[in-house]
């Protein structure tokens, strides 16, 4: 494998994924304006494809204490998907996504629903929307959520083969006025990335090629 | 009647894809392609554009800025504002703002059916 994983698309297969991901986030935002009764305001999602020993690195730049909505999906494509947060904005996530006004004792119960409840949007905004617009289907495991270092959550044991390829997605996102930053990490395995590397092929084929389907 | 329409996307596949459709359906309509807000603008400012297809979320300025400052310059414009992000409140911004939103993945029919609309309005320009 190239020492760089960017190395292993090249730019037009980037676009594409960044694309789909964006797609897929923007969704997962009018969902969840759906669920808080106004205005989700969203950054532009940038998506480098790492490996997981930088992932690591990344996450634990600022926060050695994170939390995660752990998802596994199967299908021609198999990995692990992570909602990811500092631990210190889960409150926040969870006060955004709430009324806003209950009690810190509320919070703190609602927690654990309230971040597996968001994840599952936005992780299932960006897996169906990579799935359909690949013309694939992933089954996809319940939310659950895990607590820990970038270690902890980019080491957990098989199965699936996580792999060493993460794609690595960052997104900023605010709700009633609060801000939360987050992270959306997917681990692949090689053969898993290869197969999504010929699947994003056809969709740039269907999708801006000479002929085919026709979307944007 | 031929049309000049700009396409702003800071996607590349994205633009490819307008391009296709246009293609198939308007082969003699000529088509502009900007990654942001200011290679909008360098067009706008040595072509005619007639219709202008701008991309919601991009780096830098969104869609909505770009679009006001393009009305700035041709405030007759039709304009379409793309987004999956079709949260009520942004639809609604681009219904104030006299532009049309149209939902991504963006369909040929789609397209087909806003230039057809903007076309039996007699506001946009063309040669």
């Amino acid at each position: 494998m190239s020492e760089n994983v960017q190395d292993i698309m090249d730019d037009l297969e980037l676009d594409a994924l960044t694309e789909l991901v964006n797609i897929g986030v923007s969704r997962a935002a009018t969902n969840l304006r759906d669920m808080v009764g106004e205005e989700v305001h969203l950054s532009v999602p940038s998506v480098d494809l790492i490996r997981r020993k930088k992932a690591v690195e990344i996450l634990s730049r600022n926060d050695s204490k994170l939390v995660a909505v752990h998802q596994v999906f199967e299908g021609d494509i198999t990995g692990r998907a992570l909602l990811i947060f500092p631990e210190t904005r889960s409150l926040e996530l969870v006060r955004a996504v709430t009324s806003g006004n209950l009690p810190l004792e509320d919070i703190i119960d609602l927690e654990q629903e309230a971040l597996a409840e968001t994840g599952n949007i936005i992780l299932n905004g960006c897996l169906a929307t990579m799935a359909n617009m690949l013309q694939r289907t992933f089954k996809i495991s319940l939310p659950e959520i895990l607590r820990g270092d970038g270690d902890l959550l980019f080491n957990m044991p098989p199965p699936p083969e996580s792999g060493d390829v993460v794609m690595f997605v960052y997104i900023n996102f605010a709700i009633r006025s609060r801000d939360i930053q987050g992270y959306i990490a997917m681990l692949m395995d090689m053969p898993s990335l290869t197969t999504l590397q010929l699947l994003l092929r056809e969709f740039i084929q269907r999708t801006g090629g000479a002929d085919g389907a026709s979307l944007a | 009647m031929t049309y000049n329409i700009l396409v702003v996307d800071d996607s590349k596949l994205a633009r490819m894809a307008v391009a296709k459709i246009l293609k198939v359906r308007h082969p003699d309509w000529n088509h502009l392609e900007a990654a942001n807000a200011d290679e909008a603008l360098a067009h706008m400012k040595t072509s005619k554009v007639d219709i202008a297809l701008l991309d919601f979320n991009m780096p830098g300025r969104d869609g909505f800025v770009v679009a006001s400052e393009l009305r700035q310059l041709n405030a007759e414009m039709p304009i379409a504002i793309i987004s999956a992000n079709y949260q009520r409140e942004i639809v609604q911004r681009a219904k104030d703002f006299g532009a049309i939103f149209l939902t991504k993945p963006l369909t040929e029919e789609a397209l087909h059916k806003f230039l057809e609309d903007v076309m039996a309005t007699g506001k946009v320009g063309g040669k």
